[in-house]
């Protein structure tokens, strides 16, 4: 049994058990600042340790474990948008939280169960790895303990994701009745279009569809994005949804490729539905969270439609897309802890002038919200390409098209936060000022963003060889 | 040898000045402006020295640059110039030049401004110079949101508000880019089997002489890339975004809009629609003619009608496309020959239009027509403008606007003569709202009101005079334009010729 092929998820959850000791040991009245930039270089420095991990699929555990390229590439997805997101979270729990050092283990533990999902082989070890991440994410939602909407959000999160955990057991479950197995690829060789097991795949579609906030089961976003802390509603448009990609794919991809006449239809249905329904409701929203919110459904709904060509180019473009996604959001979120330090809201007009009190942020917002429009030259706009190229190619064109008129439907409303921060007046002629971590993820996003979308091989390349291994 | 790479300096200017922009202060107005200045006079310097030697014997693209960019998907940066796009980025750098003179009085936030200016010139010379489909789709919607925010901001609020314009614009040209994406998603997918799949244009264009395009796919992706281009080109019933957004938008972003950014949708048209896809152009060209006719003469009534200034020239840009839809879709050498210079008169004189527009809306505060008159007293050198840009419009002999027209009608009189002739009575009505509003605004009695305007001086003068010359020059010698463009046009002869047995449109019995 090789146990260094977990190495990265045992560094995680060490430096979390760490952070957690430095807290007690540290003195009351000390910084917990130094907390932050501890998990900060630390999963820096775990995320540069994967880039050791490339090599041919191993695994452990009797197969219930595996390390492929396409495990790295989520691990690596998970990382860097753990270090982003705890860069502009810095200066923001520091304002309203005492228990930073609870704050940063949580985040920590959360992605260590992010990185099991992304290695798990069977059902079993799928749902451990989810339920770690999730009930991390049921306390980190309801973090704000003054805050009602913060702890609203986290009961909302709490009862209605056990309840889609549930329902995804009970799929597995069917699934594990017909088949006799829990592994992947001991399904994939018995699964059978039984009403059983098509019980058990539409039961686990659902349940992972909750995670990913795809409409029909998405009721539960908006209200969660606005409640929680704005770096946990980054973590959970970004990882959360990420990882929730990862086990749909490892799940369906290679467990379930029998019975795919069944479940793209349920697929194309929930991408349809994501797409149009996101987008429209979002136009309606006056709080910059919720809005993200409801374009994430959007989102996920793009993300979707990629498993419609079940092939290696649309899971390619999934995963790329899945990445670029991380570095749109890192943007518009920096931006967004930074407008609500100094107003104390999420509101979309309290976006007015920004372009006037800190250009630098208003671009970063703006590059950042094109990126997710799909706008060129941003790396939203190849991510889309990539998708609905190989959507396309097997023969769903109205697919792809409705896609595309959604994507330009939706730069009404990513332009709508746009005038506000150039055309509008300030309410005060305070400047913004940008705090230096702040800065610096913003400027990682911007760059980002800017270089996927204008010279995309190299993510291509990796993410082509990540989808390869799922075949 | 290694050769200069013209294109890429050509390209790069525009990003460089605005990388230098970034980095003034947003207090040293006048610096910022210079450099504007600068930055594209250096652009126009070498488009202009390009079109010198540009080699009209040798056709066929030149200047040709090529670095593989993404080889998983067959793009490359491939940049190249011939008789079709020479013009038209001749055009860009032109009406840019002209634009940051014709913003030099701009007060509000200049450094935004000018930044987003050399932004939008980079996009819409980015589509003209490069030979790479996934290049061009890059830099074709690079230029919606410099626009938008510029509209947003510097653009004034009459009849509709400028929120309203720029939205409207962004959102029409989006959606008509959508399902162009798709069509050229599509085109990609079909030209070739996996593996040697690639985005240059060349090489699409000979998948189709290869025979790899069935008919019925070409006809559809055909359709949507029409409904693409064509809502770029304001072809009706997509032009509604035109006169609003023209009337919303600050000068520099209507001179740019009406003059070179419309013209990326006949350029598309020509490049994609009608070189990758000859036979769907050939099936729908009986409707884009018909459209065209609508164009014409329903945009030129509608112009005949209007109070405001902005709207005149906004619905006049409309009709005037309808003549080079009739030109595009008469399919022959002729009448395509008249298109392509058509777009680059047309360009010239709404760029003319929009900056005197601009300059007397400056002065006077209003573009409200009956409110003007006379002007042609206090503004001598203004009034100049207008009656140059006007007579160019109505096709005066000895102006740019001539020629053109005049080829397009010959071409488009032998494959649809009743048409040809519908369209030809637009010129009765476009001369009648074009005299309307020179004679109204210029001329009659001095008023007394408009005493303290003063007229254009100084550096105010050289959008006008710098069009102004191209508008005479070009004019006198057709010659340097149209045999250009015959030189671009040329390569498609034996196309064309074989197009016509190709089946059209309910069998041609619109003919």
């Amino acid at each position: 049994m090789n146990i260094t092929l977990l190495t990265s998820e045992i560094l995680v959850v060490l430096l979390g058990i760490l952070i957690m000791l430095f807290d007690v040991l540290l003195p009351r009245q000390e910084s917990r600042r130094s907390l932050g930039m501890m998990a900060v270089w630390g999963t820096l420095g775990i995320l540069l340790y994967t880039f050791t991990l490339a090599g041919p699929p191993a695994t452990v555990y009797k197969g219930l474990y595996v390390l492929d390229t396409f495990a790295v590439f989520f691990k690596q997805l998970f990382l860097v948008s753990t270090v982003l997101a705890l860069l502009f979270s810095l200066d923001y729990v520091q304002d309203w939280s005492r228990n930073q050092g609870e704050f940063y283990a949580l985040l920590l533990f959360a992605v260590a169960g992010m990185m099991v999902m992304a290695s798990a082989n069977d059902l079993l070890t799928i749902f451990v790895g989810l339920e770690l991440m999730t009930v991390v994410f049921y306390i980190l939602v309801g973090f704000h303990l003054e805050q009602v909407k913060s702890s609203e959000a986290g009961m909302k999160y709490l009862i209605l994701g056990s309840a889609s955990s549930a329902v995804l057991l009970y799929g597995m479950s069917w699934i594990y009745g017909a088949t006799g197995s829990v592994v992947l690829t001991e399904i994939a060789g018995k699964a059978s279009a039984s009403p059983a097991v098509l019980l058990g795949v539409a039961l686990m579609l659902a349940g992972i569809a909750f995670k990913l906030a795809i409409a029909p089961f998405h009721l539960w976003a908006p209200d969660i994005y606005e409640g929680a802390p704005t770096p946990i509603t980054a973590m959970l448009a970004m990882g959360s949804k990420a990882a929730g990609f990862a086990i749909l794919l490892r799940i369906f991809i290679v467990a379930l490729p029998a019975l795919q006449d069944y479940w793209l239809i349920a697929v194309s249905a929930m991408a349809v539905i994501s797409m149009v329904g996101g987008t429209v409701v979002a136009m309606r929203q006056t709080n910059i969270k919720r809005m993200i919110g409801y374009s994430s459904i959007a989102q996920a709904g793009y993300m979707l439609a990629g498993l419609m060509a079940a092939d290696v180019p649309g899971v390619q473009g999934m995963l790329f897309y899945a990445m670029l996604y991380i570095f749109a959001n890192v943007g518009a979120f920096a931006v967004i802890v930074s407008v609500s330090q100094q107003t104390g809201t999420d509101e979309i007009e309290d976006f007015a002038g920004l372009a006037q009190k800190s250009p630098f942020l208003a671009v970063v917002m703006t590059i950042a919200l094109l990126s997710m429009a799909g706008i060129p030259p941003m790396a939203g706009f190849v991510g889309k390409f990539y998708i609905f190229l190989a959507v396309i190619e097997q023969g769903h064109l109205w697919l792809a098209l409705i896609g595309f008129i959604m994507s330009m439907v939706s730069v009404y409303y990513y332009l709508l936060v746009v005038k506000t921060m150039y055309m509008k007046e300030p309410k005060d002629s305070r400047p913004l000022l940008v705090g230096s971590s702040i800065g610096v993820a913003a400027v990682a996003s911007v760059l980002m963003t800017l270089f996927l979308g204008i010279y995309p091989a190299p993510l291509a390349d990796f993410a082509k060889a990540a989808a390869q291994v799922l075949w | 040898m290694t050769v200069f790479p013209f294109l890429t300096a050509i390209l790069f200017t525009p990003i460089f000045g605005m990388l230098v922009l970034a980095c003034l202060p947003r207090e040293a107005e006048r610096m910022i402006k210079l450099i504007a200045a600068v930055t594209m006079s250096v652009a126009f310097g070498l488009t202009a020295y390009l079109y010198w030697a540009y080699d009209f014997a040798r056709s066929g693209l030149q200047f040709t640059e090529s670095i593989p960019w993404i080889p998983e998907l067959g793009v490359s940066y491939a940049l190249g110039v011939d008789g079709i796009s020479l013009p038209l980025l001749f055009l860009t750098m032109l009406i840019g030049l002209a634009a940051v003179f014709a913003s030099w009085k701009l007060d509000k936030r200049p450094k935004e401004f000018f930044m987003l200016l050399l932004i939008l010139l980079t996009g819409v010379a980015g589509t003209f110079v490069t030979r790479d489909l996934f290049i061009f789709l890059l830099f074709y919607e690079l230029v919606v949101i410099p626009i938008y925010i510029m509209v947003i901001i510097w653009g004034s609020t009459k009849r509709v508000s400028k929120e309203y314009a720029g939205m409207k614009l962004t959102i029409y040209l989006l959606l008509g880019s959508a399902f162009m994406l798709v069509g050229v998603l599509a085109l990609y997918l079909n030209a070739y089997p996996p593996g040697s799949r690639t985005f240059s244009m060349e090489a699409l264009a000979q998948a189709h002489q290869l025979g790899h395009f069935s008919e019925e796919f070409q006809i559809f992706a055909f359709l949507l890339l029409l409904l693409g281009f064509g809502s770029l080109l304001s072809m009706w019933p997509f032009h509604s975004w035109s006169p609003d957004g023209y009337a919303g938008a600050p000068t520099a972003v209507s001179m740019i809009h009406a003059g070179v950014l419309k013209k990326i949708g006949g350029y598309g048209l020509i490049r994609l629609g009608l070189l990758v896809l000859p036979l769907g152009a050939k099936f729908w060209a009986p409707v884009i003619v018909g459209l065209a006719v609508v164009n014409v003469l329903y945009a030129a009534l509608v112009a005949l009608v209007q109070k405001d200034l902005k709207y005149v020239i906004g619905y006049s840009s409309v009709s005037h496309m309808g003549y080079v839809l009739i030109g595009f879709a008469a399919l022959n050498s002729v009448s395509i020959n008249g298109a392509i210079a058509n777009m680059f008169a047309h360009g010239v004189m709404s760029a003319l239009f929009f900056a005197m527009i601009g300059h007397v809306y400056d002065k006077t505060h209003t573009r409200h027509i009956p409110d003007l008159g006379g002007l042609a007293h206090q503004m001598p050198r203004v009034a100049t403008g207008f009656m140059l840009a006007g007579m160019a419009s109505l096709g005066l002999p000895g102006l740019i606007g001539f020629i053109p027209e005049f080829t397009i009608f010959v071409g488009a009189f032998r494959a649809y003569p009743w048409q040809a002739i519908l369209a030809i009575l637009g010129i009765v009505f476009t001369a009648l709202y074009i005299l309307r509003i020179l004679a109204n605004v210029l001329f009659g009695p001095r008023r007394p009101e408009f005493d303290h305007c003063a007229d254009a001086r100084g550096l105010e003068l050289v959008p006008l005079v710098l069009l102004g010359s191209v508008l005479v020059v070009f004019g006198i010698f057709p010659q340097l334009l149209m045999g250009m463009v015959n030189s671009g046009v040329e390569p498609m002869l034996p196309l064309l010729a074989k197009l016509h047995q190709a089946p059209s449109m309910l069998g041609g019995l619109l003919k």
